[in-house]
């Protein structure tokens, strides 16, 4: 009944490339402990009182944002909100003045989203707070990739033999990056699902399936992930039309009828209704969408805490 | 390494205990168990037992885990951090008589993060501290309400309980 020795020894979150199946499987055993802090009557424990994290987001976000700061909140740490646009100012150098200047403020953890994938490494690399990448570029979001991952044990209660599609927009999708690190470390089977172009250029180099058909692998995945149609990303125009994709690659009720009963439907949002999947579908049974939002509160807790104690541990 | 109790010793201790509790309880009292974990969790099952057999009642047991309110939470000892386990406590502990069990009560830190961990679930009428060893040397100004042996052990060893349903074995040790 006593849980192998395990130690956890890292103050930075980067990405879940760099983390083993043991250290993810740890962070989401440490996250069931704070999910039921949220079911209390005082939702609030001291472990992070007198610590203070800083939200430095420099691109728009606001279900993880919110996220990291009620975990931070529901830890009895003191948040600053810092919001910044990116400028035209050389990213690296803008990085590290605000780096210096948070270092000058004391903080202890920085949660940080930034267009330029890299940014949370090189942070971590330049100042001693400890540093929770929040999104960079298209690399990683390691908490969405946690958070999905937990919410799919949660209810399968492993992943070990799972098929699971991620379907959409994987080249533009830091998302995804994180969910096939995680899910493939614990055993699941991911497929890749969605048009040529809009597929990593070294989707080759992933341990992953490739299919270019929806209904091709509908009828045989336990979890279909679906990603944003992230029209901000676009450059060029990876499709013909929005109505040509959801007909192709919508979650539509029709295509549901060929899914395994109790297949559970997953969305990072924020949702475009009627284009990744239809509003039946969202709202339906098999979507645990709002789950995936409940536990990522959670997960962020555990992250929060996890970090914090590796910190004062050295 | 010297054995405290043996394994006979510690079932009259946990007989014992509960009688001291039956004996402290007047009529209307709604008792609970709950067990800090991870040998006080094991503590408190037995102890609920035996209560609930004695009552004709079955006494709700209950597992509370204190690492979030930690005093060293931001200053760990030692290099193994414990893993956050859940609090398990499937019943409401408002105008409850709490029986708080632990295997040893040292220090009292962890009686201090107990209490304000339970307080956070509710607002139990009474909390009283049982445990198996008494041990001297508090830091806190605290003290069981009902205790197995009371012992003074020098500050470099340590108490250790072992349980069947954990270690295989019932018996304390002082190593």
């Amino acid at each position: 009944m006593s849980k192998k020795e395990f130690t956890w020894n890292r103050k930075h979150l980067i990405g879940l490339r760099d983390l083993s199946r043991e250290e993810i499987e740890y962070i989401l055993d440490t996250a069931r402990a704070f999910e039921q802090i949220s079911t209390r009557s005082v939702k609030k424990a001291p472990t992070l009182r007198g610590k203070v994290v800083v939200n430095l987001f420099f691109e728009d976000s606001t279900r993880t944002r919110n996220s990291f700061t009620l975990a931070a909140n529901r830890l009895s740490a003191d948040v600053i909100e810092f919001t910044q646009k990116s400028s035209s100012v050389s990213k690296g150098e803008t990085l590290l003045d605000t780096a210096r200047n948070l270092e000058a403020m004391g903080i202890d953890i920085v949660v940080i989203r930034h267009g330029a994938g890299g940014a949370p490494k090189f942070l971590s690399r330049n100042i001693n707070a400890c540093v929770v990448n929040a999104g960079d570029g298209f690399c990683e979001h390691p908490t969405q990739g946690l958070l999905d991952t937990y919410t799919i044990r949660k209810i399968k209660s492993s992943l070990e033999g799972l098929k699971i599609a991620i379907v959409g927009d994987i080249a533009h999708s830091r998302v995804a990056r994180s969910d096939i690190y995680a899910m493939t470390k614990l055993g699941a089977q991911v497929i890749l699902v969605g048009p040529p172009t809009l597929m990593p250029a070294k989707v080759s180099q992933l341990p992953v399936q490739v299919s270019y058909s929806l209904d091709a692998v509908i009828g045989e995945v336990d979890v279909i992930n679906m990603l944003r149609i992230q029209s901000e990303r676009m450059g060029s125009n990876p499709f013909p039309s929005i109505k040509e994709y959801s007909h192709y690659f919508g979650l539509t009720v029709e295509r549901m009828k060929k899914a395994k009963p109790d297949i559970l439907v997953m969305h990072p949002g924020p949702i475009n209704r009627g284009v990744e999947m239809e509003s039946e579908v969202a709202d339906g049974p098999n979507s645990v969408i709002l789950q995936q939002v409940t536990n990522g509160l959670a997960v962020r807790m555990a992250v929060l805490f996890l970090v914090n104690q590796a910190a004062m541990a050295k | 390494m010297e054995v405290l109790l043996s394994s006979d010793k510690i079932s009259d201790c946990v007989t014992s205990l509960a009688d001291e509790i039956v004996s402290k309880t007047v009529k209307d009292d709604k008792i609970v168990v709950i067990g800090i974990r991870s040998r006080g969790e094991i503590l408190a099952k037995r102890l609920a037992d035996i209560l609930s057999h004695k009552f004709k009642t079955k006494i709700p047991c209950g597992t509370l885990d204190i690492t979030l309110y930690r005093d060293d939470i931001n200053n760990p000892q030692g290099d193994s951090q414990p893993l956050v386990r859940s609090t398990e406590i499937g019943f409401n502990i408002d105008d409850k008589i709490i029986i708080l069990v632990d295997d040893v009560l040292y220090t009292g830190r962890s009686t201090r993060a107990a209490m304000d961990a339970l307080i956070d679930l509710g607002r139990p009428k009474a909390i009283r501290l049982a445990v198996l060893v008494e041990r001297a040397g508090r830091e806190f100004p605290i003290q069981a309400d009902f205790a197995g042996v009371k012992v003074e052990v020098p500050a470099d060893k340590s108490v250790q309980v072992n349980f069947v349903e954990s270690d295989g074995k019932d018996r304390v040790i002082v190593i």
